[in-house]
């Protein structure tokens, strides 16, 4: 019962506060201006920087995060030996289990200055939108490559005999055969693995700065919805102020975006889930 | 499947590179993705090895970063999880009893139940932070940024996780055990209680492990709930204002940014700790996956 009320509690508290504030902002600014500076005078409410800020590190983090998450799933399903598997497996799952905030310290410290700056010779600001993607697109590659797996190896052997027996590799057997029978399953991880990059907050809280951009720069600060979130409740806003209003005003953003990408991935599943016998 | 491949007829010869190439290609890609973890941990190692002693973990933090340390934030965690504990355990298995042994799947208020959980357990921490925010610290509870109300904000985010592994315990354990017991004249309530929930101990157990060191680890709610940074003392009870580890940490590393550098191996030696008790606690669940395991 407590979850039912949970998420009753959590629409309550999005939707009231965010109707006061509506009452404060018309909604054609909130959603369609491009500046975002509630705290300035005069202030300005245009969530627009900061979807496009989540937008940025979301896109560079699937970048990151299909091709590694997909390529492990296919190894680990395809072609790794039991016992490989096996010690490989935790390991990702230990790649899942380490906080946010070590990312964001990892991100901050050693990736932007070591990889970005040295190794690549990218002039980079110190918060900048990159690394915060990448850092987070391996932050959810134990997502993408553990659900793939399953969903790869609940793939029946007899198609894979099919096409060894017709003379397939093993390479044309797994992009041919395996990959298009679990594809459902693949689409669902990569929509739930979305889901998380847009609702993860310390990583860019920490290394991906808090300017508002309305544009492209991902090499410069980005403020997204979850840091804003973050950086303003930090401040610890009183109750009633209009800082308190917008962080309810974006949580019900971010928590719209996400619902729509969780109801996508269940559909997903359920629709193109292949039954075999 | 070697004998498969021994069975069937050879593929011809640039197929062979090619399965060779993307054998290669698919390696590189988990090298990469463990590789960045084991970057990632001798880096933290590295820096904070040095901060990490007895000194670090019984100091409260200070504005000299070389007297600083994270017994506050240390005590915080252990109440936060205390708190935390204490509500998922029995909300959380009270749920999965309930959906799993009594709830009748056609109804559609039990489907809607069942499809709310699995988008719980995918709503961004940081939305149970402002739900925390909103109901406990303000409004209708009214709890100010206290213990209480940081520990039952983490106890809502990863209840999901505990009802999901309760109830796959609880569908673990055969029909044929509770078959068994009710021909014998058991009520449903003693079957539960005395055959069905004891053998489902262990799995739940373990959900509850691998919960907790999923809200230990969270910053973000707490930020939002309004952990205080710079405290010295231990909490005092579940009414006290609190610090906690990931929250101290945080607080290091924005120090750390604005060039204060002398607050890094502060921040590494903090998340080393975090890390050593998040192994162990990942320990303690495998350990009890594994001794407790019953095959049927």
């Amino acid at each position: 019962m407590i979850s039912l009320l949970t998420t009753v509690g959590i629409v309550y508290a999005l939707i009231e506060e965010t109707i006061v504030f509506l009452r404060a902002v018309p909604i054609h600014d909130f959603l369609f201006g491009t500046k975002w500076s509630p705290l300035f005078n005069p202030p300005s409410f245009g969530v627009l920087p900061l979807v496009a800020g989540t937008f940025f590190t979301t896109l560079i983090a699937l970048i990151v995060a299909i091709p590694l998450g997909l390529g492990s799933a296919i190894y680990l399903s395809e072609y790794a030996r039991p016992r490989v598997r096996k010690s490989i497996k935790p390991m990702l799952e230990l790649l899942a289990g380490v906080p946010t905030i070590v990312f964001g310290y990892f991100a901050l410290t050693f990736f932007t200055p070591t990889i970005l700056r040295d190794v690549f010779n990218l002039h980079v600001g110190i918060f900048n939108a990159l690394a915060a993607g990448i850092i987070i697109g391996f932050l959810i590659i134990p997502i993408v490559a553990s659900i793939s797996e399953d969903s790869m190896r609940s793939v029946p052997q007899s198609l894979r005999e099919g096409a060894f027996g017709l003379g397939a590799s093993r390479f044309q057997t797994s992009v041919r055969v395996v990959f298009p029978a679990a594809l459902s399953g693949i689409v669902a991880s990569v929509v739930l693995a979305m889901s998380r990059a847009v609702g993860e907050t310390m990583v860019v809280l920490i290394a991906g700065g808090q300017q508002p951009q309305w544009g492209a720069n991902i090499g410069q600060s980005m403020e997204t919805l979850t840091a804003f979130i973050g950086a303003t409740a930090k401040g610890d806003a009183a109750t009633g102020s209009i800082a308190y209003k917008t962080i309810f005003a974006v949580g019900m953003t971010l928590f719209v975006i996400t619902l729509a990408l969780n109801i996508i991935s269940i559909r997903f599943v359920r629709k193109y889930r292949q039954v075999y016998e | 499947m070697s004998t498969v491949d021994q069975a069937v007829g050879q593929p011809s010869r640039s197929q062979r590179g090619k399965d060779l190439v993307f054998r290669l290609a698919l390696l590189a890609c988990l090298t990469l993705a463990v590789g960045l973890l084991v970057v990632l941990l001798i880096d933290v190692a590295l820096d904070g090895a040095g901060t990490l002693n007895w000194n670090f973990i019984t100091s409260f933090t200070s504005i000299t970063a070389d007297k600083a340390g994270i017994q506050a934030a240390l005590w915080g965690t252990i109440w936060l999880m205390g708190v935390c504990a204490i509500f998922i355990v029995p909300v959380g298995i009270a749920t999965a009893i309930y959906l799993e042994e009594y709830a009748d799947t056609d109804r559609w208020w039990n489907r809607l139940i069942e499809l709310n959980i699995q988008n719980l357990a995918a709503v961004p921490s940081i939305v149970y932070g402002i739900l925390g925010l909103a109901f406990l610290v303000r409004g209708p509870l009214h709890l100010g940024n206290v213990v209480l109300a940081g520990g039952l904000t983490l106890g809502l985010l990863v209840l999901p996780m505990v009802i999901i592994a309760g109830r796959e315990a609880l569908r673990a354990v055969p029909p044929s055990i509770r078959e068994g017991s009710m021909a014998l004249g058991a009520t449903q309530w003693q079957t539960i209680w005395r055959q069905v929930l004891p053998a489902a101990i262990p799995g739940m157990a373990t959900g509850v492990i691998l919960a907790l060191s999923r809200a230990i680890g969270e910053t973000a709610p707490l930020i939002v709930v309004g952990a205080a940074t710079v405290i010295a003392f231990n909490p005092t009870g579940l009414d006290s204002s609190f610090t906690a580890m990931p929250i101290q940490i945080f607080d290091w590393i924005s120090r750390a940014s604005n060039d204060i550098n002398d607050y890094r191996p502060l921040a590494a030696a903090g998340i080393l700790l975090l890390m050593i008790l998040l192994l162990a606690m990942n320990s303690i669940a495998i350990w009890l996956r594994n001794r407790y395991e019953q095959k049927w």
